[in-house]
């Protein structure tokens, strides 16, 4: 168990918000799957990131080494975290910046929205967030009369369509520029009705719309990509300047940010301000990089606020397995590669945080019992794609096997019928852990052979070996078992060669 | 030197072929081949299903069935198998309280190889066609198993290997590096997941041309074969030994049948 404490009851806090998925992975996959147009949007856009990222991947001589330092430093991080959160909180109130601390989502929310009532407005610009994704801040704040406009461009075509993103980066990845341009004809208000599909135009369109709600809004709400604790400064990361001109212009300014985001200091930027644009857009450099610290006067915001949401993500600190994807820095490199999420798109994992940092990261900060989110961690072949592109090296099939064991185990005091599973991995148990109950199993080969028929195939299997048939045959079992026929047909070769290991 | 094969529990009961041809490579090397009789299965299904104390016994079995005897190395002709004795094996006896187990399974681990790292890092072969006289005059392309490129960092251990077959045609398999969607319990799991990339495995391996795709790993070439068979493709799959065993005396057909030889019938 971790040695955590943050002044605050001991047992677990779990997450709420936008984590807890509504029905199973599987369900959710299957009718995505039929969603062929989204599926070919997904596929173009995530092998386009993908040999982005490997080609400026490949241009750094020390990848490696960065990625251990960024594991390195934020394992630290983690280790280190009541006492470099208390470090941050100093440094961020000596500079003017106002604190305060949430328990779980719907603190978080209300605090903010108390924040943007103290400022008698109802029009609030915002910053592309995770963390307010995650919260379900847009909708408990449209609950309280204020609207929340998204100024990245790919959350405005998420807004503006009443639809959810499907990615952490680019999360309108499953429309197209068709797409995008008959939302906002139908969407956006003064929109040029001869709008085309061509990106420049649409990006236009886009900036038009929100240039007015920039320079009209007396609050902007962002996220934080890092803090320093050393100098209590927080960081955003961005490709479009709509981040700049949130952070700059409006006189109160609101950050939501998990307590896991922080470092040390800023010379660790160095490292992971050469992790996460590579990993994220695949570019050696993000176009706007912005630092803040605390409030100076006449210029930027003068109100300036952080909230450091817990979320559930003290349980998962405490979890000794499954810690490190606390590490993550929201790149989306695993789900660019991930071919489970290529074909299911970001909505079958029906949480803020799809894919396969979603599918440990969710139930991490739900805890596994959440019944629907256990679904989560079988959500992946164990193909290691996410664990080779992760620049902090999470190792997140590790995360993802640890976390179904957590599964089983919370499942096995239920009193009821065991699963046909269950039956399957009980059996096999038996059949697995002795050479000679595996060797009177395959007595019966024969059997199958015989169950194979003519063609040599089994078509047909019931209960769940069904899900294996519905597309792929198994071939007819041979007539004798490898070890049968060692010990009766095999003749023992002395070794002739006697080169030595 | 002594080698103890891992046969795997599925080349054991499904494809015997795939142990023959791994004996019958090493012999030919002059090397002492012994099968330590205990042996059953490395757990994985059990582990990467999440039933870890279904999978104690298993894990248990296999180390006790590889300590019993006396060997130089170990071998399996699986990526995925040797991944998880190497890492998963120390991972859940940790995790079910056991350091004795622990240390005992890393040095079962430590002495175990996958067939091509035997082959290529300890054996020092590096022409299947001059040192193994390999001959497989097919049009071949290969899938890289998930486990022994990630886990395992194979590289292009068996890749080589099989290029440096006599008589072999080798198209490259576009995509190769994708994951063909078999993943164990996943394919029941999420049948429908694992059935969309299947399908796109099997349309990369059909655009080659090749009349058979060679792997390293029985379970993912059951996979992907299940599927070109029911598609009725003309294309099948077949394990890299099987085609580093054939020789021109003694050929290996596209389908695995040894054509002949004494080694038994399939």
């Amino acid at each position: 168990m971790s040695n955590v404490f943050m002044g605050m009851p001991t047992l677990p806090v779990f997450g709420d918000g936008n984590l807890h998925i509504e029905e199973t992975f599987p369900t959710a996959a299957h009718r995505e799957l039929g969603n062929t147009q989204m599926r070919a949007n997904l596929r173009h856009a995530t092998h386009t990131i993908r040999d982005k990222r490997l080609k400026v991947v490949a241009e750094l001589p020390d990848w490696e080494e960065l990625r251990d330092a960024g594991s390195a430093t934020k394992n630290l991080v983690m280790a280190n975290l009541p006492a470099l959160l208390e470090e941050f909180e100093k440094n961020f109130t000596a500079r003017g910046g106002i604190i305060h601390w949430a328990r779980d989502a719907h603190e978080a929310n209300s605090i903010v929205a108390g924040l943007i009532k103290e400022q008698n407005t109802t029009e609030v610009v915002k910053v592309k967030s995770m963390a307010t994704q995650e919260i379900g801040l847009n909708e408990y704040l449209e609950e309280q009369g204020i609207s929340a406009f998204e100024t990245d461009l790919a959350e405005l075509i998420v807004q503006l369509g009443h639809d959810k993103p499907s990615h952490i980066l680019v999360p309108a990845i499953h429309k197209n520029r068709t797409e995008v341009r008959d939302i906002f004809l139908a969407e956006m208000p003064n929109v040029d009705p001869n709008l085309t599909d061509e990106p420049r135009l649409l990006a236009m369109a886009a900036r038009e719309h929100l240039r007015r709600k920039f320079l009209s809004a007396k609050v902007a709400i962002s996220g934080a990509n890092f803090a320093l604790a050393d100098s209590g400064t927080l960081a955003v990361v961005e490709s479009e300047g709509n981040g700049r001109m949130c952070l700059t212009l409006p006189e109160t300014l609101i950050t939501v940010m998990g307590i896991e985001k922080l470092l040390p200091g800023k010379e660790d930027l160095e490292v992971f301000m050469q992790l996460l644009p590579r990993s994220s857009t695949g570019e050696r450099m993000n176009p706007y990089t912005s630092l803040w610290t605390g409030v100076t006067e006449g210029d930027g915001p003068q109100n300036v606020h952080l909230v450091l949401m817990d979320n559930g993500r003290t349980a998962a600190l405490a979890d000794k397995y499954g810690r490190t994807a606390l590490n993550c820095i929201r790149c989306s490199a695993c789900m660019n590669v991930c071919p489970v999420y290529e074909r299911t798109g970001g909505h079958a994992y029906g949480s803020t945080y799809p894919g396969p940092i979603g599918a440990i990261l969710t139930p991490l900060l739900t805890g596994i019992t959440s019944e629907e989110n256990s679904t989560l961690p079988y959500a992946s072949s164990l193909c290691g794609a996410c664990y080779d592109a992760c620049p902090v090296k999470i190792n997140i099939p590790e995360i993802l096997v640890h976390l179904r064991g957590e599964d089983v185990d919370s499942k096995r005091g239920e009193k009821k019928l065991p699963s046909q599973m269950d039956l399957m991995m009980k059996g096999g148990s038996w059949a697995f852990s002795s050479g000679k109950h595996l060797g009177l199993l395959e007595k019966g080969l024969p059997l199958g052979k015989l169950a194979a028929g003519r063609d040599k195939k089994i078509k047909a299997l019931p209960g769940i070996a069904a899900g294996w048939t519905q597309s792929r045959d198994i071939p007819a079992p041979p007539s004798q078992s490898f070890r049968d026929w060692w010990k009766k047909d095999h003749t023992p070769v002395a070794a002739t060669n006697k080169q030595e290991k | 030197m002594k080698i103890a094969l891992f046969a795997t529990c599925i080349v054991d009961a499904m494809y015997p072929q795939t142990a023959r041809a791994t004996v019958k490579i090493l012999e030919r090397l002059g090397h002492e081949v012994i099968f330590p009789s205990g042996q059953a299965c490395c757990g994985q299904m059990h582990i990467n299903s999440g039933y870890m104390d279904e999978a104690l016994p298993v894990v248990t079995n296999h180390v006790n069935a590889f300590e019993s005897v006396a060997y130089d190395v170990a071998v399996a002709p699986s990526g995925s198998c040797v991944a998880s004795v190497k890492h998963q094996h120390p991972v859940l006896a940790e995790r079910c309280g056991d350091a004795a187990l622990k240390a005992r399974a890393e040095a079962v681990g430590a002495k175990t190889y996958e067939l091509s790292q035997l082959l290529v890092d300890v054996l020092g072969i590096t022409n299947a066609a001059e040192q193994l006289g390999s001959h497989f005059p097919h049009k071949v392309t290969y899938h890289p198993s998930c486990h022994g490129m990630r886990s395992l960092k194979l590289g292009d251990r068996q890749l080589d290997l099989l290029k440096s077959v006599g008589g072999i045609e080798f198209a490259d398999l576009p995509e190769a590096d994708q994951c063909c969607g078999f993943g164990g319990t996943f394919s029941l799991k999420n049948a429908d997941v694992s059935s969309a990339m299947l399908d796109d495995k099997a349309r990369n391996i059909e655009s080659t041309g090749a009349s058979l795709c060679a792997g390293g790993d029985a379970s993912c070439l059951m996979h992907i074969g299940g599927g070109l068979s029911r598609t009725k493709s003309d294309t099948t799959t077949l394990h890299f030994a099987e085609i580093l065993a054939s020789t021109i005396t003694e050929p290996v057909s596209v389908t695995g049948d040894i054509l002949v030889g004494k080694a038994g019938v399939r």
